[in-house]
């Protein structure tokens, strides 16, 4: 192993000896003195997680998280130079981590955390204008084969569990003893302008906005939607769509455009 | 109609700030939590510092109050992720995206450090030492050339803040770094509180220290607060945290660096526990205050 090689496998695990080759000044052990390098890196993977990841901590405690992030940091160190969106898999790593296994809403709960980071983070695209959204409704024939994009920062996640409510409640928004945590939620995130919202839709809806970003048409979202739930509200969830500005182009595949 | 002023030296007059370099003022770290309090308040200070990484994101808010603060503000893009002291090849993936944010935000300087943050596909989030050897430095001199060649501009090189030194070393870090300067053009960002916490770490005189670096080439100052610990002998072992308010020594060996340097743009660092804006503004205005002392004429010698 190169000498930089040695250097990073003992900062990320602490039971390998100080690397060789390393001096103070006074002669004392180098340990103590390499061992503040190895804190400075698990330390900072570790406040990143907690940046991210702050309602997760809050529902398992500081102490409790802090253990768990420092072993996913030795796991799975960062491969990117960009930090912020450090910890994608994190929310897989405590959905198999036994001891949370008490907290079986955490790694939702954690997922949405990551999804919103992604939402602060992603590119700006202006929304459709609404002379084009009333041209394309316009055209009735049209409309089932329209093919929509949807903001770069829009993500929908489904869950077993009251995200939602739970996510909510740490941000004083409802009462956390008013949440039933096994109910569950879906969550619609997006940035609406520069404030990332986090939006309870019904489980429908999260498979219409779903099929909807990946580049279903109209027709294929909506009847998928329907087969989740024949109650599916569509003009309700497009309504949604257009007012926070999420939908950033319109395609009908039948014309050139 | 000629003119001789393109033959001049490049740093002919160099006592006015020219277009494109950095005011010798005093400015600060810029902090998300600061955006609106900056921007509703317009402080009076020299430039704003952002480390690049924290940049290199699509969109969204970071680069919105960027936009405008820039507007307002002369802007020093600091990187801390290039891993010019490491021993595989440069990132040029990585490299693309300082270009990307150079060509966007056109910052009057452009610094990184003697230091290593990555190995093989791992990052590892910190500045790691590497010793002092011929073969660190063609290595440094070749990372620098390539980030200068491909940025097209000249780049600062930052003087670390060490806790270990290695036996493999055959230079001490001055000389080191007059050597990479030397040899690639590179400008120094002579950290303070960096030289104040290597040369307590290692048992060297913080003012030989400096006085052997190439002061010449120093285009920016950074100073911070540090941390305390002792080693397994019970010395003094300093730690590099961003976190705390100046300390004496450090203002103090400041004054001693001005002396030499005349005045620089000087950072305030703070990346953890921070204080609400005044606080930095405050000390900002001090180093200011001290940098000013040293544009005034000297009189030691009338």
């Amino acid at each position: 192993m190169s000498p930089q090689g040695s250097f990073a496998a003992a900062l990320l695990d602490p039971e390998r000896p100080c690397p060789a080759g390393l001096t103070a000044w006074n002669g004392s052990d180098p340990a103590p003195r390499f061992r503040v390098y190895r804190n400075n890196v698990i330390v900072s993977l570790i406040d990143a997680l907690a940046d991210t990841f702050a309602v997760t901590q809050e529902l398992v405690g500081e102490e409790f998280f802090r253990a768990m992030a420092r072993l996913y940091a030795c796991a799975q160190p960062p491969q990117s130079r960009l930090l912020a969106f450090y910890g994608a898999s994190f929310p897989d790593f405590i959905e198999g981590f036994p001891p949370a296994a008490g907290v079986p809403y955490l790694a939702d709960v954690a997922r949405l955390e990551q999804l919103r980071v992604v939402a602060y983070h992603a590119a700006d695209v202006a929304p459709i204008g609404s002379d084009e959204i009333g041209a394309a409704l316009a055209d009735e024939g049209a409309l089932p084969g329209l093919v929509f994009r949807l903001h770069p920062s829009l993500s929908v996640l489904g869950s077993a569990f009251a995200v939602v409510s739970l996510w909510a409640a740490h941000q004083g928004l409802r009462e956390l003893s008013t949440v039933a945590p096994a109910t569950a939620e879906t969550a619609l995130i997006l940035r609406h302008g520069l404030a990332v919202e986090v939006i309870q839709v019904s489980a429908a809806a999260g498979v219409f906005i779903a099929a909807l970003r990946v580049g279903e048409s109209l027709g294929a979202a909506a009847e998928m939607a329907a087969a989740e739930d024949a109650g599916f509200d569509l003009a309700g969830t497009l309504g949604l769509l257009l007012q926070k500005e999420a939908v950033t182009a319109l395609h009908s595949p039948r014309r050139s455009s | 109609m000629t003119t001789v002023s393109h033959l001049l030296p490049k740093d002919a007059g160099a006592a006015v700030p020219r277009a494109g370099t950095l005011p010798l003022r005093s400015g600060l770290g810029l902090k998300p939590e600061h955006f609106r309090t900056i921007l509703d308040t317009l402080p009076d200070l020299g430039f704003f510092e952002i480390h690049a990484e924290n940049y290199m994101v699509d969109g969204g808010p970071f680069h919105h109050y960027l936009t405008l603060i820039r507007g307002h503000y002369p802007l020093s893009i600091h990187g801390v992720g290039l891993s010019i002291g490491g021993e595989g090849p440069l990132d040029e993936a990585h490299l693309d995206r300082l270009a990307a944010l150079i060509a966007r935000y056109e910052p009057q300087s452009f610094s990184e450090h003697l230091a290593w943050s990555s190995h093989g596909d791992v990052f590892l989030n910190d500045l790691l030492p590497a010793p002092y050897d011929a073969a660190t430095l063609q290595r440094v001199c070749d990372h620098v050339d390539r980030v200068q060649e491909r940025l097209r501009r000249r780049m600062l090189l930052e003087n670390p803040a060490t806790y270990v030194e290695f036996a493999a070393s055959t230079m001490a870090e001055a000389d080191f770094i007059g050597a990479v300067v030397q040899r690639t053009g590179c400008g120094l960002l002579l950290d303070v509180n960096n030289a104040h916490v290597s040369c307590t770490n290692h048992g060297r005189d913080a003012r030989a220290f400096i006085a052997a670096l190439p002061l010449a080439a120093t285009a920016q100052i950074h100073l911070a607060g540090f941390a305390q610990d002792v080693d397994a002998a019970g010395d003094p072992l300093l730690i590099d945290s961003h976190g705390a308010p100046i300390a004496q020594a450090v203002w103090d060996l400041y004054r001693y660096t001005l002396q030499r340097t005349g005045p620089l743009p000087t950072l305030i660092e703070r990346d953890s526990d921070i204080p609400p804006f005044p606080v930095l503004l405050a000390e900002a205005q001090q180093a200011e205050a001290l940098l000013l002392a040293a544009a005034e004429p000297r009189t030691e010698y009338a």
